[in-house]
């Protein structure tokens, strides 16, 4: 394990130099910099500006210095918000965005599992149909229709939750079931299909003609395994719910990192913009690394490389 | 079972018994046939302005209403089919043929050529996709085909990791051993005995790809990048209507019927994918 | 984005497990565990509770540093933190005392002599006039990078200092003969000079603060200023929390003690927050287009003349439109109700002229406006009748709904009236910035705010150096005009050469295309908030708000 730990963790640094590299030549193509507004600069100022970030100095140059900041935790200045460091921003942003993916995750396992597992248990009957069709309906409805629709019934019509932004608990009920619908409804299908599978081994059979109750059979013997696909599909989904918060950031005012890392690249805020790229990079090449180890955890058969 | 039977047959008549899967055949040529037939299906042009006609309510005139420019819903949801059908299948084209292409190769040659291209597959992986098909959108242009080769080149990891899989597991097949020692040219292995027998599990993902690339263009419109005005997607008239729903008035049906549409089709494509699975999949012994 | 085949599926036999105590703990304790507590602790990073007694919608300022700031979000923080010479009225938006108590002006209107009241820093450090030529002499301070320098560039000495031709800081006409005296020289007499004192750029900024903490002077920790509020937090896309400096000269008459401004970027989002009550005041950010029509008939919507016009600009180095009549014909086509009515629907007006109404003293140049018939016979002249011949051009726009929806109308309106094809395209902001300075285009959509009280803040921009041009148009002859209008001491004298000006740029050479004059649209209860009627300028005066029903 150890061994496994090590050898991923280096071939983590060249990946994110690269990451860095790709992410800062893309920026820089792009035609528009961060200081291009309605109101014209005088070229005086344009150059005093430029000096003042560095965006004076040769491509390569900035690369390397940027690299060299880097190292020593330094994210940069935003180039759009002055005064503030990249650093800064991502600390405010950060923990907010965990809160609405964290809370999302939570909401689309408590709801998928269970309904999915019972699904499978109660195969074609009424709550199967039941369960299934509101899967169905998670999968078919965007989260931007999703969210707003949530807001007329919850906020104007029953006027039971608060319209948005963040710091309470009741702020955070909409949005997360917003942005973990459409993942409680794929974990329903794959955590039943799964379960289904498991439920037709022979072991199962042979531990129900034991006389094991039903209970005990399911919970120790099938969920482990029924819930393999679940967990591998677990590393796309986090990842997709870092994007997805873009949207629901928005619709429910809420000050995360989506909004920063759509924004950054429209305004050619290029350090902002690298720095998110960064982070959400790092924040997948972890998960996928967590995934890989506890589905080694999970199945014994598995093997890490 | 005859001992002659292709898998790809086996499977046709598999499928053919799944009643849910059929339906979503035929429900998926209706959509696909009235968006092609769409000039035939109404009177209005898609971008017609009648400013006199702003926001008004399902009506003989205009079965799906008009939106805020006064342009017929029905006929915005048709010629946006179009668009829609169009994004999905295409980027998901493309998404097949890199992704194809890079699997068998990796799962062909295996070995150090395998461990490069996969770890290749693994690095991009971490990166965050979205932000560089923002920037590319945002930066060069508002062409269609630059958002089908974006949306599809977002794809083809998971299709590449499959394809893999599967030649690995059919490279040591006793069939390929055969037809490589009589000397059958590799073109013709991979063409005439592999891929027919990979067909399946890249039928069923290439079906699903379809309903998320259709789900992310409908991101992009609501960031503004997606389909330009006034060409329409059912994502962006989804978002138009999304953006109607409010506390004073809400126009529901600019959000309803390109809702409906969405959703049909992302549902069928969902049953279709899972009818095909159950057809296909060798692995499932389902009784 | 996500599929539900990413997994392999569970393989088809396989020997019993035997539940390992481990595995079976994580999967279902430990890991729903760990994310409850996660999900706990991150967002226990709740501010603190105090209500704050206002709420206005602000979008997210780039800088509050009113050296630094452009764009009206920074700018009415900036006037709450930090007050120059003089302030606007809320309403007349006229010069009202505000560190200076009186002021005199010579007769040649070419020196100003300020006396400033007895006052202190937030800091409790006593202010005095020094700080106003220390900050004059920062904003002209090539190194500082300030976007509105040019506006002190009537003091003497202040184009060449800025320039980086001169380094020598009292070659500058800024003088302080007493610690409550500061005496300004300027080079033209600027008719709108008092104005422009009232303008944020030209506030004060404390000295020793910037010099302690560098680009960190901003933070709440740090700053220290002059105006009616301070900063007591601020939370980056989130919350900027004021509050009432008692150290304010008139801190007696500011009722409010804390006040929110919250960002948003989504129209809709920002709507719900006002009808929730969460937010007291919104402008056009919070108001969805698609039902302005039926806010407009409620109490709480508030409309005002804005001193913004929206027009499209002609590059008239691209042929056909180099020819005057072409662009006259394209101005004569549009008819500019059919978009108020339909369109925008907020209570726009169609734009008769380029400088819209409102400015005192002047009366800008009223245009044709719609007269289909002198449009097809202006562009037959031009040798396209009919439109027969005509080049296919493009107009070009940034990305957004309304601006797509205008240019819609406007493309039906000349295939309709001329017969001409125009294509439309649209970039998005950034993209559209490079075309447009770079003149990639042939007509692109265009807007000016205006930046003070006095029509010459959109009658300079056409001057053939002036960066916010971009049309092509140069004329020596003009740029003439516009440098005598800023010598002409005679009030009259100098309104007629700035008519004759805005004559030359619409209705000569047309260079333009005003379709209408932006509203100031505000949301508020009127019933229970004072101070908030809105003016020309759609600023905020947070120290004049007070609420109704309390003495």
């Amino acid at each position: 394990m150890i061994a496994f730990l090590t050898r991923r963790l280096l071939s983590t640094i060249p990946l994110l130099a690269v990451i860095v590299t790709l992410s800062f030549l893309f920026m820089r193509l792009a035609p528009g910099g961060p200081f291009d507004q309605e109101r014209a600069l005088d070229p005086t100022v344009r150059a005093s500006i430029e000096a003042r970030y560095g965006l004076d100095q040769s491509l390569g140059r900035q690369l390397w210095l940027y690299a060299e900041g880097l190292s020593r935790g330094d994210l940069g200045p935003s180039f759009k918000y002055t005064g503030w460091t990249v650093r800064e921003i991502i600390g405010q942003a950060l923990p907010v965005s965990l809160s609405i993916g964290v809370m999302a995750l939570g909401f689309a396992l408590a709801m998928g599992i269970p309904l999915g597992v019972l699904g499978a248990l109660r195969h074609n009957s009424w709550i199967d149909h039941g369960a299934m069709g509101l899967a169905l309906m998670g999968i078919c409805i965007p989260n931007f229709v999703l969210g707003p629709l949530l807001i007329l019934l919850f906020v104007f019509a029953l006027d039971w939750l608060p319209v948005g932004g963040f710091g309470g608990f009741s702020q955070l009920i909409l949005p997360s079931i917003t942005l973990g619908a459409i993942r409680a409804a794929y974990i329903a299908r794959l955590s039943r299909a799964g379960m289904l599978d498991v439920l037709q081994q022979d072991f199962v059979r042979t531990a129900r003609a034991k006389g094991l109750p039903e209970r005990l059979v399911v919970a120790k013997h099938c969920l482990r395994l029924a819930l393999l696909p679940v967990l591998s599909y677990l590393g796309p989904a986090v990842a997709s719910i870092l994007v997805g918060s873009v949207v629901v950031e928005k619709i429910f005012s809420i000050p995360g990192l989506g909004s920063f890392f759509v924004n950054s690249a429209l305004n050619r805020d290029y350090t902002l913009a690298m720095g998110t790229v960064l982070l959400y990079s790092a924040l997948l090449i972890a998960l996928n690394l967590l995934v890989d180890i506890f589905y080694s955890i999970l199945d014994p058969r598995m093997e890490l490389r | 079972m005859s001992p002659h039977e292709s898998p790809w047959s086996l499977g046709r008549k598999r499928l053919w018994r799944n009643r849910a899967a059929v339906a979503s055949l035929l429900l998926l040529g209706i959509i696909a046939g009235s968006a092609l037939f769409a000039p035939w299906l109404t009177a209005y042009g898609y971008d017609e302005q009648n400013l006199a006609d702003q926001n008004l309510p399902p009506s003989w005139s205009h079965p799906f209403g008009t939106d805020a420019a006064g342009r017929d819903l029905y006929s915005r949801i048709l010629y946006g089919g179009r668009i829609s059908l169009a994004v999905g299948l295409v980027a998901t084209i493309v998404s097949l043929v890199i992704g194809v292409g890079w699997g068998m190769i990796a799962g062909w040659f295996g070995g150090r050529t395998d461990e490069v291209m996969m770890r290749f597959v693994d690095m991009l992986y971490s990166l965050p996709f979205m932000f560089f098909v923002i920037l590319l959108v945002a930066y060069f242009g508002r062409s269609l085909v630059l958002l089908f080769l974006a949306l599809g080149a977002v794809q083809w990891l998971t299709m590449s990791r499959i394809v893999r899989g599967e030649m690995k597991r059919l490279r040591r097949a006793e069939f390929v051993e055969a037809a490589l020692s009589l000397g059958v040219p590799r073109r013709a292995i991979f063409l005439r005995h592999l891929l027919p027998n990979m067909l399946g599990p890249i039928l069923v993902y290439a079906t699903l790809t379809v309903p998320a690339v259709m789900l992310e263009e409908a991101f992009l419109s609501f960031l503004g990048l997606g389909v330009q005005p006034p060409m329409s997607s059912w994502g962006s008239l989804a978002n138009e209507g999304a953006t109607a729903l409010n506390a004073i008035r809400s126009d529901w049906w600019l959000l309803l019927f390109p809702g409906v549409f969405l959703a049909a089709t992302l549902l069928s494509l969902n049953f279709l994918g899972d009818g095909l699975r159950d057809a296909f999949d060798p692995k499932l012994s389902r009784r | 984005m996500e599929s539900a085949l990413a997994a392999p599926g569970v393989p088809a036999t396989i020997a019993p497990p035997d539940p390992r105590g481990a595995s079976y703990m994580i999967s279902r304790f430990v890991i729903p565990c760990s994310l409850l507590a996660l999900a706990l602790s991150t967002w226990s990073c709740a501010l603190d509770e105090q209500k704050a007694d206002f709420t206005f919608l602000n979008a997210e300022p780039e800088s509050i540093d009113p050296g630094r700031v452009t764009g009206q979000p920074g700018g009415r923080i900036a006037l709450s933190l930090f007050e120059g010479l003089c302030f606007r009225h809320p309403q007349t938006l006229a010069p009202v005392p505000g560190m200076a108590e009186r002021w005199e002006k010579s007769d040649d209107g070419l020196v100003y002599t300020f006396h400033l009241r007895e006052a202190s820093w937030s800091d409790g450090v006593a202010f005095s006039s020094e700080d106003f030529r220390w900050s004059w002499t920062r904003l002209l301070d090539p190194e500082t990078g300030a976007k509105y320098a040019n506006f002190l560039y009537p003091v003497r000495g202040a184009r060449a200092f800025h320039q980086g031709e001169n380094t020598d800081p009292s070659s500058l006409g800024l003088s302080c003969p007493d610690a409550r005296t500061f005496v300004v020289e300027l080079e033209n007499p600027v008719a709108y000079f008092l104005d422009l004192c009232s303008f944020y750029p030209l506030a004060p900024v404390p000295r020793r603060t910037l010099e302690a903490h560098g680009d960190a002077w901003t933070r709440p920790e740090n700053i220290v200023g002059n105006g009616a509020f301070v900063l007591e937090s601020w939370q980056i896309n989130r919350r900027l929390r004021l509050r009432k400096n008692s150290k304010y000269w008139d801190a007696a008459r500011v009722q409010l003690e804390v006040v929110d401004a919250l960002p948003g970027d989504y129209i809709n989002g920002n709507f719900n927050r006002y009808m929730s009550g969460v937010v007291d005041w919104i402008d056009a950010d919070g108001v969805p287009l698609g039902i302005v029509d039926a806010l407009a008939e409620r109490d709480d919507f508030h409309v005002a003349p804005y001193l913004n016009t929206y027009f499209y600009r002609f590059n008239v180095e691209h042929p056909p439109l180099d020819d005057a009549r072409v662009r006259r014909a394209l101005y004569h086509a549009v008819d500019p109700v059919a978009i108020c009515e339909h369109v925008t629907r907020g209570g726009q007006q169609p734009a008769t002229s380029l400088v819209p109404p409102g400015i005192p003293g002047y009366a800008s140049v009223e245009l044709g406006g719609f007269q289909p018939e002198l449009a097809r016979a202006l562009l037959a002249e031009a040798g396209y009748p009919r439109g027969r011949g005509f080049p296919v051009i493009s107009l070009l726009f940034n990305t957004s709904d309304s601006h797509k929806q205008v240019a819609e109308v406007l493309q039906q309106q000349w295939k309709d009236v001329l017969g001409v094809q125009i294509g439309l395209e649209n970039q998005e902001w950034k993209v559209f910035m490079v075309s447009t300075q770079r003149r990639e285009y042939d007509i692109a959509r265009g807007g000016w705010i205006g930046d003070y009280l006095d029509p010459n803040t959109f009658l300079d921009l056409w001057t053939s150096s002036n960066a916010n041009n971009r049309t092509g148009f140069s004329s020596p002859a003009y740029d003439a005009l516009i440098a005598e209008a800023a010598r002409v001491v005679d009030g009259a004298r100098r309104m007629e050469l700035l008519r004759r000006c805005e004559s030359i740029i619409t209705q000569e050479e047309c260079i333009i295309l005003p379709i209408y004059f932006y509203v100031v649209t505000n949301m508020y209860d009127g019933g229970r908030w004072g101070g908030l009627e809105p003016n020309l300028i759609n600023s905020i005066d947070l120290k004049s708000i007070y609420r109704r029903g309390e003495s």
